[in-house]
């Protein structure tokens, strides 16, 4: 860290530190934005996270793939059995399968939705699922509704496509106006705080991540035999020489990162808190062991009400 | 310094076994339904659900893992959604949509029904009584040749052969592919109908119009040639069932458009929550409307060729939808 900018009034921050701070903390403000609090019946909160609109639209691709796997499966099946049988039948085979295929276009999403995960296969494996805004439980007609509105808001559009493809030119412009007009329905969930299509506002739900997160050992606990306690016994100096977000770059460090990494980080840790290494002491256990001191060094203080929110965080 | 342990660890270590043994339930339950849950587990649900929500109550404020707090994060969400969820079997809520849901949003949406009635029958009177004055609307109406041939040029003899089915005709799949065609269609009419009645029901009303003035321009042709009783049979044996669908899908844009429009105390997007609900369970009642309708067109108008027969299957029909959406039943208060 190099100290040579120093804005007035913050004695420690260089220019780039700030920067980065305050990219941040713009960061945590956009994923803000996209949270929302449940408050439960027992009065406690949950975070909801919303899918993002790209989000929406890939588990939206996965399930047109899907139902298209259906849909040319039947007709092809309807083919070879017609080969077989003559081909006498054939409109009423193809009349069968449009039929078959507005069913499949339609209640594919209601049957999944009304179902346990409430979510359709692309969804889920996106990990998101449908659920109501008000925290409620997800009715039938909440599911018929936000699915029919579909119908019109990617049929509208591609039904005044076709007619413009179609069309005279009067025409033409008639389909242009009806594409743009149609246009607002499709682009609806771009335009809205909680990137609500159409159908989940007439429906009142919305679609949320619902990731499921797996439950880590706790990295404090490989340093909790006594000698290792003995081996690194750090001042309350060096404890309090980061703050929470960096407590949090070093857990996922510790959690996710490659050897390499560890190696660099325990070097600019020993570095910044004027730490000797000793012999034998290698950089996996250093790190953990600082974490623990440093989580401990900052649970403490969060209960006596500070919160150190990052390393240049002095407080009051 | 390192004497004691940290006390987000000891929270963990004591509740990390409860917290998993939920996450265990959920699973089950997610992948194979509450059936495959245990008395024991159902038992146990509630009280693990409250102690997860209040161990992340908890851990928000004295705890910096961060992999506890997502992981909490999760479960309670998780669990929420399962605990207050409706954990109701599909076939249970269809056999509650027949049964109550469906008849209920009908008889409740009687107003929007007869507007949207007078649009569909206004439109089918006007296109009808404009063609009897003079043939030339039919054209102005439809400027291709549609309905096979059916228009103010054919013979008698040729629009008497499309009300009833020669037995020796070979045509008949043809016949059937016609109503799944219909049925596309109307289903596709009936979800506009629908769904853009949230435009303040003027696309809506539009639809109605433009729909009802195709069959009265129809209707005038038959007419004209003498043929009305005859055609009325042809078309009422599945179209009481089919117009009825698509009146009552008209209703349930119109349900949308009058909230949108009129949300009285509520706001716009409350009174637009409530009702488009109830308008999606006529909108799907419809569907199933049309898909009998498509039977008995496909099938039902083919097989019977007698006047007598279709107007008696009409009647029947139309008395069985009133009695099945309008007569008060017991048991009836939700």
């Amino acid at each position: 860290m190099t100290n040579t900018a120093v804005p007035p009034g913050r004695p420690g921050i260089s220019m780039e530190a700030a920067q980065r701070r305050r990219a941040r903390m713009a960061e945590q403000m956009r994923v803000g934005k996209m949270t929302r609090t449940l408050v439960t019946p027992e009065g406690a909160e949950i975070k909801l996270k919303l899918a993002s609109v790209a989000e929406r639209a890939g588990a939206f691709a996965i399930d047109v793939a899907i139902q298209w796997a259906i849909v040319i499966g039947v007709l092809l099946g309807m083919i070879f059995t017609m080969g077989a049988m003559g081909m006498e039948q054939a409109n009423f085979a193809f009349a069968f399968w449009m039929v078959f295929y507005f069913f499949v276009r339609n209640f594919y999403y209601i049957f999944f939705e009304i179902g346990r995960k409430a979510a359709t296969p692309g969804k889920r494996a996106l990990g998101l699922r449908v659920a109501t805004r008000d925290g409620g439980r997800l009715t039938a007609d909440a599911v018929l509704a936000r699915n029919f509105m579909r119908e019109v808001e990617l049929g509208l559009p591609l039904q005044f496509v076709f007619m413009g493809l179609g069309g005279d030119q009067v025409g033409g412009w008639m389909a242009l106006f009806g594409l743009c007009w149609s246009c607002v329905f499709l682009f609806f969930p771009v335009f809205n705080r909680d990137k609500m299509r159409v159908g989940d506002l007439l429906a009142g739900t919305w679609v949320i991540k619902s990731p499921k997160a797996q439950l880590m050992s706790d990295i404090t606990s490989a340093i909790m035999t006594p000698e290792q306690g003995a081996r690194f016994a750090f001042t309350p100096a060096q404890a309090d020489a980061y703050g929470i977000h960096e407590l949090h770059v070093l857990e996922d460090v510790l959690r996710q990162s490659t050897p390499e990494i560890k190696q660099q980080v325990a070097g600019r840790i020993r570095d910044k808190i004027g730490w000797a290494r000793t012999a034998g002491e290698t950089d996996l256990a250093f790190l953990e062991a600082y974490y623990a001191a440093l989580r401990k060094r900052l649970e403490q203080r969060m209960l006596l009400g500070e919160r150190k929110t990052d390393k240049f965080d002095m407080g009051r | 310094m390192r004497g004691d342990t940290l006390k987000s660890y000891r929270f963990r270590e004591e509740r990390e076994a409860d917290w998993r043994k939920l996450d265990l339930i959920l699973t089950r339950a997610e992948n194979s339904g509450v059936n495959a849950l245990s008395d024991e587990d159902m038992t146990a649900l509630p009280r693990l659900y409250r102690q997860a929500v209040s161990s992340l109550s908890v851990a928000r404020s004295i705890s910096l893992d961060q992999n506890v707090i997502t992981y909490l994060e999760s479960l309670c969400t998780r669990a929420y959604f399962f605990v207050y969820g409706a954990r109701t079997t599909l076939g249970e809520r269809i056999m509650d949509f027949l049964r109550r849901g469906w008849p209920q949003a009908v008889s409740g949406a009687v107003g929007p029904t007869l507007l949207a009635f007078l649009f569909f029958f206004g439109g089918i009177a006007l296109a009808f009584f404009l063609c009897m004055q003079d043939m030339d609307w039919f054209w102005t109406f439809h400027n291709e040749s549609l309905f096979d041939g059916r228009n103010p040029d054919a013979t008698v003899e040729y629009l008497r052969s499309t009300i009833y089915t020669d037995p020796n005709d070979h045509g008949q799949s043809d016949l059937a592919a016609f109503s799944g065609f219909l049925f596309n269609n109307n289903a596709r009419v009936s979800l506009f109908a629908f769904a853009l009645g949230f435009a303040f029901g003027l696309p809506t009303a539009w639809l109605l119009l433009y729909n009802g003035v195709t069959i009265g321009s129809l209707y005038a042709v038959f007419w004209q040639k003498g043929l009305g009783f005859e055609f009325t049979g042809w078309l009422m044996i599945h179209g009481v069932t089919e117009l009825f669908a698509i009146t009552l899908a008209g209703a349930a844009g119109f349900v949308i458009g009058g909230a949108v429009a009129f949300p009285g105390r509520m706001t716009r997007m409350d009174s637009a929550r409530a009702a488009g609900q109830k308008a999606a369970t006529i909108a799907m009642g419809c569907v199933i409307m049309l898909v009998i309708a498509a039977l008995l067109e496909g099938f039902g108008r083919q097989l019977i060729n007698s006047d007598v027969a279709r107007y008696t299957i009409a009647g029947v029909s139309l008395f069985l939808w009133c009695a099945y959406f309008y007569l008060p039943r017991a048991g009836r208060d939700t």
